[in-house]
């Protein structure tokens, strides 16, 4: 056993008890939390691969920008005392585990028989890493338009919570 | 390591926020969950792309953390301001929308 594979099992673990967390804990603090270990996790798991800047951005960008706009919005409503209420049914908490358990196999299923065809593909190419040069490169001849697109989307949305929270604030008022 | 067993690992991640979406009531944790399935998808990417050889699947994955960050922002907004009319953010209850 390498050291790789025991970081892959240390990370893989670790990002899985993080999302079990996440979906098992009352309180959404909680939840954010171990939100942000499985994040950090698979930065970790990231760097395994070789994608030292993806796991930089998820670091950056999940773990520190979208969890922090979570725990403000947790932290905004004051959600402690609400949450504790409204959780569904033990009937049908095991028919949905029922139904996840059922889709992990499928999954797992195509996950191995997916791998073994495109296992002949690189066999000897799968050791690299990838610099920041390569992606910015990529990103900026062959996916130009979509990143000028990815902009877009990030203007609409920037609008659209801004309209969101204004209309609320002329109401109020 | 092998490319089952990220593939693995990200369909149980997957799973789990499947799960995590069919048993929380709790609009914001169905957030988290969303965004727990949209990392599995995102590792997968990148084990993929690291076994073809390729970038291409490292470069997809900024467009998915682009569309997850502006889904998030708007999605709790929405919250934000359901939450100021109806004081719950329980999917159960906020069924206006219901014929």
């Amino acid at each position: 056993m390498n050291a790789e594979q025991i970081l892959f099992i240390l990370f893989g673990a670790v990002s899985l008890i993080g999302a079990i967390s996440v979906i098992s804990f009352r309180h959404p603090i909680y939840s954010a939390l171990s939100l942000v270990i499985t994040f950090f996790a698979q930065a970790g798991l990231f760097v395994l691969l070789g994608a030292h800047f993806v796991a930089a951005v998820q670091v950056i960008v999940y773990a520190g920008a979208i969890m922090v706009l979570f725990l403000f919005v947790i932290m905004l409503l004051n959600l402690g005392t609400l949450s504790a209420k409204g959780a569904i049914g033990p009937k049908l908490k095991g028919f949905a585990v029922i139904l996840g358990i059922l889709l992990a196999i499928e999954g797992i299923y195509i996950a191995v028989n997916s791998a073994s065809d495109t296992a002949v593909a690189a066999a000897e190419s799968a050791t690299g890493t990838t610099t920041t040069y390569d992606i910015g490169k990529l990103l900026f001849n062959e996916y130009l338009l979509p990143f000028e697109v990815t902009s877009l989307i990030l203007l609409a949305a920037l609008i659209g919570v801004i309209v969101l929270v204004k209309r609320e604030n002329q109401e109020g008022n | 390591m092998a490319l089952e067993y990220y593939l693995v690992l990200s369909a149980l991640l997957f799973t789990i926020g499947v799960i995590g979406v069919l048993v929380r009531r709790n609009a914001i944790i169905i957030f988290m969950c969303i965004e727990l399935m949209l990392n599995a998808a995102n590792l997968a990417f990148v084990a993929i792309s690291r076994n073809l050889g390729e970038t291409n699947g490292q470069v997809f994955v900024f467009f998915v953390m682009a569309v997850a960050a502006a889904e998030v922002a708007i999605g709790l907004a929405i919250i934000v301001s359901v939450f100021k009319h109806r004081q719950t953010i329980n999917v159960d209850e906020i069924n206006s929308l219901k014929g």
